[in-house]
């Protein structure tokens, strides 16, 4: 017989406790097994090589590049979604969440086969003198593509959860459209645009398959820490714990932060 | 073939399987003793670039062998030689490799000496109808053409500086890759004008890519080896497996895909 916790927040039954314990283990466990394997002696010298800095500064740049960029047109879409109503919205919602199930191979081929040199665009961009391939700029869209859907997800959810109260009273005061966005539902969904934001960032940041797929792997260029992590695994084990631990505390560090602005702002909201 | 191979003693497998593993001439061990392997299931850890042919090698022994069934797990040679340090349940090890067959002799997870089976050397990949015209080697280094090269840290970027120093040709690559498959799917997708990747993966990749031979490749010349391991149950079984891959059908097999003799 499940018995009821006496004490604590909330109280739960005992046996949600015990399994909830369990599930928490299998997540931190293996990052306790990767810290113990860590060479702490080489760990400076490991993470501070030429390959492994150029590896974690191009991360934070294009990973800082895509997130602006799933704010730019995730915010758009996230508002359509919520606020509009169109014939074939359900399978609209559905094609814009697809890259959360694909595999991020699956989608560095897609994209290959859109922005490619054989791709789909092919004509326009070299009409445009456009060269994708093989760029930093490839990078940033293999991450935008993956990390666009915890945008708008995220953001949606908010918008839904909001309701649109507040911007039928400012609509009635005579406030027009834009008005309402900027004075009334962006500052309401604030803290779900953040946290967002935030999942966005740490998506883009450990994205590896659809980068490897689709813009290559160069030093400097488009070798990403996650393909840094990959390569070093080859011929040097410790290099590429170190490396991944470094991964693991930039994005702890950032959802921390982000998480810390978000209940600043406003308690709760989105999927943080 | 079948016949040659059934009439052997079980006794014959224990003696051939004793000159096989001292020997690194391969075709003269195995074809000049008939074996029998016995029945049972072995595990070999096959190098990800032998895939097709040990898929192949696999049926054909089991055909040969009957009650024998070979299992495969392929894998970069690195990954395996860490799965098997790990304590993987394998019987035989091919490597792509002698510098990964090393890391297992130098500890006591091989049993016997490691036989040479194959080679492979490196070819330029193109796309189909070679667009950008590359005929050798020294045509890579025009930055005009968009090459794509393996990073040095994998076997076959080790291959491609190799020949880089021995001919004085610096490669100015658009990107290296971790895998030789990845070189491989550039190119097919046409996004690189070429290559370099292995004789075995342009021949395997069938009218998806061009193949360009160069003679410089020889000076990097990659050996496979395989062994058995000393974990295995079944060393009579996996060493009936290193004569058959060893042997005449498994060296037709091989150069067929596009492998070297050793």
């Amino acid at each position: 017989m499940p018995r009821i916790a006496s004490s604590g927040p909330g109280s739960v039954p005992r046996w949600i406790l015990a399994i909830a314990i369990i599930g928490a283990l299998f997540v931190v466990l293996p990052l306790v097994a990767m810290v113990v394997r860590v060479n702490w002696g080489e760990f400076i010298p490991l993470i501070t090589s030429e390959s492994s800095v150029d590896a974690l500064l191009l991360s934070l740049r294009t990973s800082a590049a895509a997130t602006a960029l799933c704010i730019v047109f995730g915010v758009p879409m996230a508002l359509v979604l919520a606020r509009t109503s169109f014939p074939g919205q359900r399978i609209a919602r559905s094609l814009v969440l697809l890259p959360l199930v694909l595999p991020p191979v699956v989608g560095g081929i897609a994209l290959l086969y859109t922005f490619g040199r054989q791709g789909l665009l092919r004509e326009p961009m070299n009409v445009l003198g456009i060269q994708i391939a093989f760029s930093t700029t490839a990078v940033v869209l293999a991450q935008t593509f993956v990390a666009l859907p915890f945008l708008v997800l995220s953001l949606e959810g908010a918008l839904r959860t909001v309701g649109t109260r507040y911007e039928a009273v400012a609509a009635t005061l005579g406030a027009g459209p834009t008005t309402v966005l900027r004075r009334i539902t962006l500052p309401l969904v604030l803290p779900a645009l953040v946290s967002g934001s935030v999942l966005s960032f740490a998506r883009a940041l450990g994205e590896f398959g659809a980068t490897l797929t689709f813009a290559g792997s160069l030093q400097g260029v488009t070798r990403t820490l996650p393909l840094e992590i990959y390569l070093q695994r080859e011929t040097d084990p410790d290099t590429a714990v170190a490396l991944a631990l470094v991964l693991v505390a930039v994005a702890v560090l950032v959802v921390g932060l982000a998480h810390q602005a978000g209940s600043r702002t406003r308690a709760g909201g989105g999927l943080l | 073939m079948a016949a040659a191979v059934l009439t052997g003693e079980a006794a014959c497998a224990g003696t051939s399987a004793g000159t096989a593993a001292g020997t690194s001439t391969p075709g003269a061990s195995a074809s000049a003793a008939a074996t029998t392997a016995p029945a049972g299931t072995i595990t070999v850890f096959a190098a990800a670039s032998l895939k097709a042919t040990f898929t192949k090698l696999g049926t054909d022994f089991e055909a040969a062998n009957p009650g024998t069934t070979v299992t495969f797990s392929f894998a970069g040679s690195s990954d395996l030689v860490t799965q098997i340090t790990g304590g993987a349940p394998a019987d035989v090890f091919a490597s792509a490799d002698t510098k990964n067959m090393t890391k297992l002799t130098t500890t006591t997870l091989v049993s016997g000496t490691p036989v040479n089976f194959a080679t492979n050397i490196l070819e330029i990949a193109t796309p189909p109808g070679n667009p950008a015209g590359v005929k050798t080697f020294q045509d890579l280094a025009n930055p005009d053409i968009t090459t794509v090269i393996c990073a040095p840290a994998v076997p076959c970027g080790a291959a491609t500086v190799t020949i880089e120093t021995a001919t004085g040709v610096t490669i100015p690559a658009v990107s290296e890759e971790s895998a030789v498959t990845d070189v491989l799917g550039k190119v097919s997708s046409g996004e690189a004008d070429a290559g370099l990747v292995y004789a075995t993966d342009v021949q395997g990749a069938g009218n998806t890519v061009e193949g360009v031979p160069f003679a410089e490749s020889s000076t990097a010349v990659n050996t496979y080896p395989i062994a058995a391991l000393s974990a295995t149950k079944s060393p009579e079984l996996a060493q009936a497996f290193i004569d058959y891959v060893t042997g005449t059908d498994g060296q037709a097999v091989l150069t067929t895909a596009g492998f070297g003799k050793p």
